[in-house]
Parts: structure tokens; sequence; C-alpha cells
């Protein structure tokens, strides 16, 4: 009888935890992952669905902190500085039961870095990849990187075994004209496993019980089911009804109502994107302004103009509150990021008009902005706020807001004297900022300056800080890097970007500022 | 009879031409797809390398020429965006798409007959006003309002039906089906109420209007005055009279429904070939927005091919004239 009882209270108990875990998430974002491959887009939808199935050597945790991932440690080696060693962990095995190795590594970062994968901007430095013994990895760059495992944290390991036997040991290449098997299938040692995968509608993930971590992470969710829904008003109206429970990128105009609403709560967080203008500040003449020379050319106009836009009045008109005034481009948890230079110009139109008098400009003159209308949040009004707010000034801002594809089309092709761009920093340090804003437009620097700035000594800094090892002297030079930027009024700050997403109120998730959640993470409050 | 088939085809095989160099030469205009395709760590030269790869460097006549060569064989080449064959993507939504037009189609077809013969029966009651008033709603209303309009009140306040998706779908090997699931049908209610509604409202004022000239001639009078029952002369007599223009206008407006399914698929989540054409411009996805746009082009011109055919067959006119050459 005692037996029984035990036994029966034991079977009780077994189904009680068992329920506590069998939960269902279902989550919703405006855009699907491109593929699967998960070397083939080097794009935010794809890295998320690639993080519930994949793992990373060293990863983003939620609060962007770097968390080991599959490499349990790494290191400079003390005799050579260009070479980074990565322990990789034990134990670990891929959804169809391969074991994982360093040759696993070596693979994954050998077709990262193929001629067909969209990655292999993020791993030019790397010359060889070795493996030293089973588990142990040797990365060879071309000159010390520090930076390097900055760069891995959506660098996906795949199985080997698994690439040669179906044939994918090279990312999908577009031009030929099919679809490789690694598109739509997917064998990772994430936290979740694909059940099944309908692009654009539907893709179903299990949880990965044999999962390296499962005792480390919280893991709750045992059936997690992605729906991408476009319509912001459909999005939140999904939310609503309860026909999803977790809503990435909340529509700014439904935060307090989604807020105000029974069961549903927001969560808040900076993002990794800074928005600010660009001004062409290199040609001898504007294409789109009445003059017959570059007014951007001179500094006291772009301090004009920094003086009479209002930042402040845009996070409240604008962004209802919903982002953080900025005075340099970087997001604040960059390395290099200084809460004094970050200090936004109070708005000054005496001082300005008086700038613009002494540029010789004192009867304004118009130009045209280039913005996006659906890229950025708000994008297009921010635009328009900044048209009326140079008017005070004296200059005549005519607004093309246009699709993303043709916006950033044109930006590209440098047609551009003044425009809209959002900045993330995928490495978390400020030479990504430099090495593509900042730096003389080059072959392959600077690939992002369509200012025309151009100066010796931050193209210098730009190169050292790529390769100074010592931390020290490195942050010396970020610092002196971003004086002379900040003096020279290169770019014009508006705001970093804030994430909200609205999930059911028994959840506890927070923001991740890359806007990549980790649902291992993910908690239900009882 | 083959000489004016073979002149209908050739008419329509050279509209389908200029369809194909008019989407191809708004596809300069609609932005780079290397930009979208390729992250923001690019260089220029990756980008000239896959612009060489997809054959985008070459001349603008020598690419439609490729274009033209293999749409004639219905090759469309890989999506830039899914990095999947094109003609995949739109033979696994096309059901989707179809089933939500023939749904709205029979929606707006059956209630667009009844109330508009209900409306010029009983011209003076107030349900009958309340209708036509109610339908102006159908014609001014934007389709993508009338969809939020709906998902507000059906899925967010009542919690009746869902806000999204197309539920679960029964696979059929060749076809997808929702219609055979409880949750794909709740899916299948608002979409097709939009969808149709603008159809349903114009049907229904034709029918109305034809009615109430065919009920004022003089045979409906006379037949009237031979004391048939009411119920045979408005069915049977004015009915039958009403319904030719109607059909017409049914037969053209049918392209139409599927044309329009883009906002109502994109407002509903709904996984058919026009949310995936809207996907497709917003990421210059080419190889889809040309595949889609012939499509549409296809189905347009087919429709017009058998309207003209039924011509030929109802009116005598036509066959003599052509023997007669």
């Amino acid at each position: 009888m005692y037996k029984k009882t035990l036994l029966v209270t034991a079977v009780l108990g077994a189904m009680l935890a068992s329920a506590a875990h069998a939960e269902t998430l279902r989550w919703t974002r405006s855009a699907d992952s491109l593929t699967l491959d998960p070397h083939a887009q080097n794009e935010g939808p794809t890295h998320s669905v690639n993080h519930q199935i994949f793992d990373t050597l060293i990863y983003q945790d939620m609060d962007v902190q770097y968390q080991p991932g599959l490499a349990t440690d790494w290191y400079v080696r003390d005799d050579d500085p260009s070479i980074w060693v990565f322990e990789i962990r034990e134990g670990v095995t891929f959804h169809e039961g391969q074991a994982l190795t360093a040759d696993d590594v070596v693979f994954s970062l050998d077709r990262a870095r193929h001629e067909h994968s969209d990655m292999r901007g993020l791993l030019t430095s790397i010359a060889e990849v070795r493996a030293v013994d089973e588990y142990t990895v040797e990365v060879v760059t071309d000159g010390p990187n520090p930076l390097l495992p900055n760069n891995l944290t959506n660098l996906f390991i795949m199985s080997r075994e698994w690439a040669e036997e179906h044939d994918v040991e090279t990312p999908q290449n577009y031009a030929a004209g099919e679809e490789t098997y690694a598109v739509r299938n997917a064998n990772g040692t994430g936290p979740f496993r694909v059940q099944s995968r309908e692009p654009d509608v539907r893709t179903v993930f299990l949880r990965n019980d044999d999962y390296w971590g499962i005792d480390r992470y919280p893991m709750e969710i045992s059936e997690l089911v992605f729906t991408p829904i476009e319509s912001a008003a459909t999005r939140v109206a999904a939310l609503l009804s309860g026909e999803v429970d977790l809503l990435q990128e909340t529509p700014v105009q439904d935060i307090e109502r989604l807020g105000n609403a029974p069961g549903i709560k927001n969560e808040q967080g900076a993002e990794n994107r800074t928005i600010f203008l660009g001004v062409d500040l290199g040609s001898a003449e504007l294409r789109t302004a009445d003059t017959d020379d570059n007014p951007f050319a001179d500094r006291r106009v772009r301090e004009a103009i920094n003086l009479a836009i209002d930042q402040s009045t845009i996070q409240r008109a604008v962004m209802r509150g919903n982002s953080q005034p900025a005075g340099m481009i970087a997001p604040p948890f960059v390395n290099g990021y200084s809460e004094a230079m970050d200090e936004v110009t109070p708005p000054d139109l005496d001082r300005a008009n008086e700038l613009m008098a002494e540029a010789g400009y004192g009867d304004g003159f118009r130009v045209t902005l280039q913005c996006p209308n659906d890229r950025y949040v708000n994008d297009e009004q921010i635009c328009q706020a900044v048209v009326s707010m140079l008017a005070r000034i004296g200059i005549t801002v005519d607004l093309v807001a246009q699709t993303r594809s043709v916006h950033f089309a044109e930006l590209a092709r440098g047609e551009y004297d003044f425009y809209m761009l959002g900045w993330g920093v995928p490495t978390m340090d400020s030479e990504y900022i430099f090495n593509y804003l900042y730096h003389t437009k080059a072959e392959d620097r600077g690939t992002w300056n369509f200012t025309g700035f151009s100066n010796e000594r931050v193209d210098e800094l730009t190169v050292a800080m790529g390769s100074e090892t010592n931390e020290e002297a490195r942050n010396a030079m970020i610092a002196e890097a971003w004086e002379i930027v900040h003096d020279e009024i290169v770019y014009i700050p508006i705001h970093h970007q804030m994430l909200t997403w609205s999930m059911r109120d028994d959840i506890d998730f927070q923001v991740q500022s890359e806007n990549t959640p980790h649902f291992k993470y993910l908690e239900f409050m009882d | 009879m083959l000489a004016f088939l073979i002149q209908r085809v050739l008419q329509a095989i050279f509209v389908m031409f200029v369809v194909a160099l008019i989407a191809f030469s708004l596809f300069h205009y609609v932005g780079d797809p290397v930009l979208n395709m390729l992250g923001q760590e690019a260089t220029e030269a990756d980008r000239a390398e896959l612009r060489a790869r997809l054959g985008l460097d070459q001349p603008v006549v020598v690419q439609f020429y490729n274009f033209i060569v293999n749409a004639a064989q219905f090759e469309f080449g890989i999506s830039y965006r899914s990095a999947r064959p094109v003609t995949d993507l739109i033979s696994e939504r096309l059901p989707a798409t179809l089933e939500l037009a023939t749904i709205s189609a029979l929606f707006a077809v059956i209630m667009g007959i009844v109330l508009g013969i209900y409306t010029a029966l009983h011209r003076d009651s107030w349900l009958s006003r309340f209708i036509m008033t109610a339908s102006l709603i159908g014609v001014s209303l934007p389709t993508f309002l009338i969809g939020v309009l709906l998902i507000y009140l059906f899925a967010v306040e009542l919690g009746w039906l869902p806000a999204f998706g197309r539920g679960e779908v029964v696979d059929l090997g060749w076809w997808n089906t929702g219609l055979l699931t409880r949750s794909g049908l709740a899916s299948l209610i608002l979409p097709a109420i939009t969808l149709g509604l603008f159809q349903l409202t114009l049907i229904m004022r034709l029918v109305r209007a034809e009615m109430l000239e065919v009920l004022s001639t003089d045979y409906i009078k006379f037949a009237r005055a031979r004391g048939l029952p009411r119920r045979a002369v408005h069915l049977r007599h004015a009915l039958k009279n009403t319904l030719i223009p109607v059909i017409t206008i049914i037969g053209l407006q049918l392209g139409t429904i599927i044309a329009f399914a883009i906002i109502t698929e994109t407002v509903f989540q709904w996984p058919g070939v026009g949310a995936l054409f809207i996907t497709a411009v917003r990421f210059v996805d080419i190889p889809v927005m040309a595949a889609y746009l012939m499509m549409i082009a296809l189905v347009f011109v087919v429709i017009n091919l058998v309207v003209d055919l039924l011509y030929y067959a109802v009116d005598p006119r036509l066959r003599v004239q052509g023997g007669g050459k």
C-alpha cells in the first residue's frame, strides 16, 4: 500500500513536472527568415531563426554580453598574436546525432568564407582555420585581429558529415538556379530542432532535449511556433486576440494601447541602431542645391544644422517617447561610447542663424533630403520634422521619401547630397563604425561613407585600431578618432532607436538589443 | 472559325510580349536587388561579382532576350529572396489565392444576385434602403480598411474568427486546401468577405438596375396580365433576361478578383501569390515579380480570349463576316 502510494506520487510528480514544461510559445514578427542555410544571408530575421536551431562559438546573450557557446574558451596564442585559439565544447551532438568536433568548426568557418557566402565580409582577416586536435581550433589572421571573436556571434556551426551527405558543402549560389537541401533543412546543435517549415507561413520548432545546455538555461518552451505577419495592424490584432503570445517589433503607435490591454505587457530596451543624417561635404558643388558651391563643405553650416535640429522634439512628437536622443552615432553599449559626447546639443536658433550668415548663407539655400519610408521606425516623419526645423534657419529642404530598395541603391551610387541613414554595430566596437562610416571611401574601407569626409589621422587610427592588441592603447585611439569626427560634425545624430516587444503578461522575457531573441532563456511565470 | 482563333491567339501572344516589355523596363526603377542580397559589410567588388553572376551586368536587351526565351518555357529562374525556383514558389501558393478568389467570387455572385433581386422587388421597404445605403460602404471604403475593420470586430473584440493566416491546410499532393478543416474554413471567412465586398455591391446594383428595367417592359406586364404567378414572372421571365449583362461583368471581374487579392492577402497574411508579390517588390526580387506579372497578364488574356470565343459562338454576325472573307 505504502509502495503503491509512493509510486502514484512519483508518477503524478513526473506528470506535473512534464506538464509544467509542455509549453507552446507562438511568436511573430514582420519578416520571415530567408533561408535556413546559415551562411547564405547576413540578415536579422534569418539570424534570429538560425540562433534557435544552431549554435555559434560565441554568442551575445539577452544583455548582449559575450557568452561561451560551442567554444568554452578563446584566447590569443602567447607566441603569436595573429593566432586565436578556440577550445571546443565536448560532448555536443547535432540534432541528427553526429558528434561535434573541431573539424566541423573548421568546415563551417571555411564554408562561411566561401565566395558564395554572405558572411565572408566579417571574416576577411582570416588566413587559415585549422584543427589542432579533436577539440581545439586555431584561427590564423593576417596580422593581429583583437576583434575576431566579436565577428563570430552570427557564425553558425554545421556538421561536415551532414553537409557532405546532402551536397551542401558551399552556400547557395543564386546564379545556379537551383534550390539546395540546406535552404529548407537544418541540422544544428541548438536548443530547438525544426519540425516543419513553410516559408513565409509557419515554422514549428521542438525543444532539443539532448541540448548541451538543457540544465544551464530555463528551456521552458517545448514547442515554438513562428508565424511572420507583414501587416503591422494585423500583427497587433493577432496578439490582442490571443492568437500569438509574443510580438517582436511593436509599432510605435500601438505601444501605449498594448500596454493598457489586459493580459499583455511591453518590454523595452535600447536597440543596436543609431539614426542620423549625412551630408555630402566633399563635392565642390551639390547636385540638388541652388548654389554654385557646396554649403555643406563649410563646418559652420553643419554646426548650424546641428543647432537647428531639436532631437528632443523629435523624440517627443514623432517617436512618442520611444527613442533616446543622440549626440554621437554609436549606440550606448558599444566600446568607445562616451556619455559626454552623446550629450545632445541644445537647439539654439540665434546662434544657428549667426553661423549661417557668417558662412555667407544668410539668405539660406535649397537642397533635397533623401529618406527611406519603410526602413527605420517613423523614418519619413522624422525627415518631415527635420524639414520644418531647417526652414527656421533659411534652408529650404525638398523631401524625397521612398522605399528602402530605391533609397539604398541610389545612396550606394553616391547620388545624394543630404540623406538619412541608420547604423548598427554588430561587433560592439567603434572600429566597425570608423571602418564603414568615417574612413576615406576606398575599395574595402569607408564603403558606407558617402559624405566625402576624408581625414588622414582618422584613416590611420581606423587601421590601427583593427590590429592593436593592447586594450588601453586601443581605447585611446578610439577616443582620439571620436574627438576628431565629433568636432568636424561629419554626421548629424538624431537618436538611438528603442525596441519594443509585446507579450502575454505571464511571460518573463526581456528585449535583446540586437533584436535576436534567444528563446532558451524564456520563462513562464506561474 | 480557325482563322478567327489563330488571329486571337496571335493577339494574345503580342499582349503578353508587351506586358513583359513594360514589366521589364519597370524593374530598373525598383532598386538594386544586389544591395538586399548582400549584408552591409559587402564591398563594391562583392556586389559587382554577384551582379555578374546574376547576369545583371549585361545590356538590358540581352537580359530581356534571355528572359523572354526562358519565360516561353515557363522557366523564371530562382528567387533572389528565398533562393528557391520561382515556379515552385508560385505553384505552392497558387491554391491559396485561387481558393480565396473562388469563394469570394461565389459569395459576391450569390449574395449580389439575391440582394439585387430583393432590392428591385421591394424597392421601398426599409430593408432595401438599408442594404442600398450599406452597399455604399462596399464601394467607397478601400479594401485594406475593410479588412482591418473586420479583423478588429470579429477577431479582437468578438474573438470569433482568426485574424490572420490560412488555418490548418490539407495537402492533396498537387493541391493544398483549407476547405477541409474547421480552422481553414474559419480563416477563409474574413478575407473572402473583404475581397468579395466590392464585387458584391457591383453585382447587386447591376442586378437591381437591370431587374427594374426588365420589370417595366411590355412582356412582363403582359405576363402579369395573363395571371401568371408573381414568382414565375419574377424568377423565370424577368431574372433570366437580367442575367445576360451580369454574366459578362462576372467574367471580367474574375481576373480583377485574383489581381486585387494582393491587398487582402497582405492584410490577412494569406499565403497566396499576391502576398508573395508584395514581399518580392520590397526585396526587388525581380524573378518573382516578373513571373507574377506574366501570370496575371495570362489570366486576363485567357479570360478575354474565352469571352471573345463565346461572343463568336453567340453572335452569328461575327461568323458571317469571318466566312465572307
